[in-house]
């Protein structure tokens, strides 16, 4: 862990203790998940007991504790997503990468995630795959959506 | 752009950026909105910028928010015309250049058509947008969100200079009373009244929040209104700052929201350099900034004490509001929320005048701020419509007319789709099934369905929509969301989910149903917020409308939705299949076999029931039998 770049992302909210989650945000940005020493050192440059650090960190669904995969697909189980056909294209990506929602490939290349809603309801069902937003996908899509993502 | 130190020189600028924005101003508006961008709107915006570097045309290229009309999108408006193309690829740009914009000729190609196949040329003759009244969204699609002097140039801060230049903080209240506004968030409480309470009670600082940790899934006119047009948020804070007496202000955003996070971020910069932010702003002694903060994912933060608790640097979870937050709430002081839909009513409140905004909606407010809902409402109009993305429209339009002359109707109506009901008001709102299709849509109103506004919300739902799974999907996602902190939501959700999770497998008993409305009563009254409190409507309003669904369900294994995959099978007709074999090609687990241009068959024990091979049949050969059609159509 780059602890130099750790300590600077703490270090930019100026040690405030209304910033925890700013902070756990961007190392996460950063670091792909949150590592629990990183965690350990928020608490510890902010001055707050790790109980606190880490209750922000379950309490928030978009936080992870578990290293992640290099891409990360999110299918959004929103309810205009749902209704048009979400689960299915959640399963196909399950059945595509023989993994379950909230589990990465044994080559750490994916990670499959779901989220709540995104807010591009008039495209679903959506997924996001490492920020790019693919709209209006149907399974027979799947396959060549996630081939996109696949190293040559 | 270079600030301004008074209300005299912010007039000044505003005339001068006025003048700049002549009717017959050419430009080509590009929707950079999260739906157009998803679409590829990127690679249109810079084919139009670089296309246009080799050609002697005059024209400006406008890179706008949400237009709204997500489903057609990239979108793209030449105007002064007005000429409105949807679905444009890079491929188009030279002729929007060389044809529509230097000859005037117009491309078919590019033109809308609804399912009759008229063609549309001109945006404002689009069914979408022709029935629409758009006040919050005027903006959206003519300026660049990410330019100040574009929100100045269409009359925007002048609400702001009006203020200063001599309305005091209490007929701003009372001007915000009188226009009867309600709050947009879903809670419909009068506005005014709220910052009435704020402004009376005693403790310093004051803060003014704006929620924008837009949770509710199918909601998402607060993403476009931050992306689209930040100022007019920023505006509104302002002023309510200044009727309020707060000096702070703070945004809560939805991290889901990068693109909004940064152009308020932006306008933020902006309206600080400009001089409207800041310490002793205009030497009126009056102080307020706003400060960002982004939420973790959970849709609990979008309660006013959640939201509280969490910009404090705490664990979301709500308090109970023996004592309003308008006396005690962020850090204990004075504290006034509105949702961001709500903030961005201000400004055209102020500048337009009471009269103005009470002529639009319905209900009488002189008297009572809860006499009626006026003004407009953003919705948004999702599921299984022809026009899904945002429409605003003002209170006490039809539901009939939002679905079938904006949304342009049931989507795949030639394949058979039919209308079954409308969903409103998020997670703890209701399914109005379509005897009711002719309703006024406003507060009071839908709440009469047994539904609610919510934040805006419409996810439109098909006779392929199973209703007991609907009330599923929406009790398993508050389960999932409950903070716990109180027993009647944690484990009342927990309860209600395992009986439904039981119903949509077949094994339902008899008396779940009466069960759930007894969980859902008890949590009605006990629950600490109004996640709990409200937990149960789905429940509740599918019940009511659709009951017959719950009895099939539970007494003959029977899914009128087709929805439930333990109580159905696939199989293709053999009178309609024409040995196409497309299915085959696209099931994903091989369980379709035969020979071509004969009939195929599907195999039961490695099907799936993803229902593909429904989607992709062309001859309708695809049955869905359910309870004892299964006998009757498979033998099994």
């Amino acid at each position: 862990m780059d602890v130099a770049k750790l300590d600077s992302i703490i270090d930019s909210y100026g040690g405030d203790e209304t910033a925890i989650l700013a902070v756990l945000q961007d190392i996460q940005a950063e670091f792909n998940y949150l590592p629990k020493e990183a965690m350990k050192r928020v608490a510890e440059k902010i001055g707050v007991p790790f109980s606190r650090v880490s209750a922000l960190a379950t309490f928030f669904a978009s936080f992870s504790l578990e290293p992640r995969g290099k891409h990360i697909v999110t299918v959004c189980m929103g309810t205009a997503c749902h209704v048009r056909g979400a689960p299915r294209v959640l399963e196909e990506i399950e059945r595509e990468l023989k993994i379950k929602n909230g589990e990465n490939t044994p080559d750490m290349a994916f990670t499959i995630e779901t989220v709540n809603c995104v807010g591009a309801c008039a495209l679903g069902p959506l997924v996001i795959v490492d920020g790019n937003y693919h709209g209006n996908l149907t399974t027979s899509e799947v396959t060549s959506m996630i081939d996109q993502y696949r190293e040559a | 752009m270079a600030g301004v130190n008074s209300v005299e020189a912010l007039e000044q600028l505003i005339k001068e950026k006025s003048s700049t924005r002549s009717a017959d101003r050419k430009y080509i508006s590009v929707c950079g909105g999260t739906g157009c961008l998803a679409g590829g709107g990127n690679a249109v915006i810079e084919a139009l910028t670089e296309e246009l570097k080799g050609r002697d045309i005059d024209i400006d290229i406008v890179r706008t928010g949400c237009h709204g009309f997500c489903e057609r999108g990239p979108l793209v408006v030449v105007h002064p015309e007005g000429v409105f193309y949807n679905r444009v690829k890079p491929k188009d740009v030279p002729d929007i250049l060389d044809k529509t914009v230097k000859e005037g000729e117009i491309l078919k190609r590019l033109l809308y058509r609804d399912e009759a196949k008229s063609e549309f040329e001109k945006e404002k003759d689009v069914p979408f947008y022709k029935h629409q009244t758009r006040v919050v969204f005027e903006m959206n699609g003519h300026i660049d969100p990410e330019k100040i002097e574009d929100y100045i140039s269409m009359g925007g801060y002048k609400a702001l200079a009006k203020v200063f230049k001599g309305i005091s903080p209490d007929e701003v209240v009372d001007m915000i009373i009188k226009s009867g506004l309600r709050g947009r968030g879903g809670g419909g409480f009068p506005t005014g009244v709220k910052w009435k309470s704020t402004r009376k009670a005693t403790g310093s600082p004051k803060y003014v929040l704006c929620n924008a940790d837009e949770g509710d899934p199918g909601a998402f006119m607060d993403r476009s209104i931050m992306e689209g047009n930040p100022h007019s948020v920023i505006e509104g804070m302002i002023i309510g700052a200044w009727a309020i007496g707060s000096s702070e202000g703070y945004i809560y955003i939805r991290n889901e929201y990068p693109l909004a996070v940064q152009r308020i971020k932006k306008a933020l910069e902006q309206a600080r350099e400009l001089g409207i932010l800041g310490k002793n702003i205009f030497g009126t002694g009056f102080d307020f900034d706003i400060k960002i903060n982004r939420g973790g994912g959970a849709f609990i933060c979008g309660e006013s004490t959640a939201l509280m608790m969490s910009i404090e640097g705490k664990v979301g979870r709500p308090r109970p509001k023996y004592i309003h937050t308008a006396e005690s709430g962020l850090w204990d002081k004075p504290t006034n929320l509105n949702n961001v839909e709500t903030w961005a009513n201000i400004p055209h409140i102020i500048a337009k005048g009471v009269e103005w905004f009470t002529s639009i909606g319905t209900g009488d407010v002189s008297e009572n701020p809860w006499g009626g809902s006026k003004g407009t409402k953003i919705f948004s109009l999702v599921g299984k419509v022809n026009n899904t993305g945002l429409v605003e429209v003002p209170m006490g339009i039809t539901l009939r007319d939002i679905i079938y002359k904006i949304g342009g109707g049931i989507k795949n109506s030639k394949k058979g789709r039919t209308f079954k009901a409308i969903q409103t008001g998020g997670p703890s709102g209701g399914c109005i099934p379509e005897k009711f299709l002719d309703e006024g849509v406003d507060f009071d109103g839908l709440t009469k369905l047994g539904s609610m506004m919510g934040s805006g919300g419409m996810i439109v739902m098909d006779d392929m929509t199973c209703m007991v799974e609907v009330a599923r999907y929406f009790v398993d996602f508050l389960k999932d969301e409950s903070c716990g902190k109180c027993t009647p939501c944690r484990e009342g959700l927990r309860q209600m989910s395992e009986i439904l999770n039981r119903i949509v497998k077949g094994k339902g008993k008899e008396g779940d149903v009466d069960t759930l409305y007894e969980l859902g009563r008890v949590m009605e009254d006990s629950a600490l917020c109004a996640l709990g409190q409200t937990a149960a409507y789905p429940v509740l309003s599918t019940v009511k409308y659709f009951r017959e669904e719950y009895d099939q369900h539970i007494r003959e294994g029977y899914c009128a939705g087709k929805q439930c995959t333990e109580l159905i099978r696939y199989a293709i007709d053999p009178e309609k299949c024409t040995g196409c074999s497309i299915c085959a090609k696209k099931c994903p687990t091989k369980a379709i076999s035969g020979e071509l241009k004969k009939t195929y068959t599907i195999d039961q024990d490695t099907c799936v029931r993803c229902g593909v091979c429904f989607d992709v049949c062309n001859f309708n050969a695809v049955m869905i039998p359910s309870g004892s059609e299964i006998k009757e159509k498979l033998g099994e």
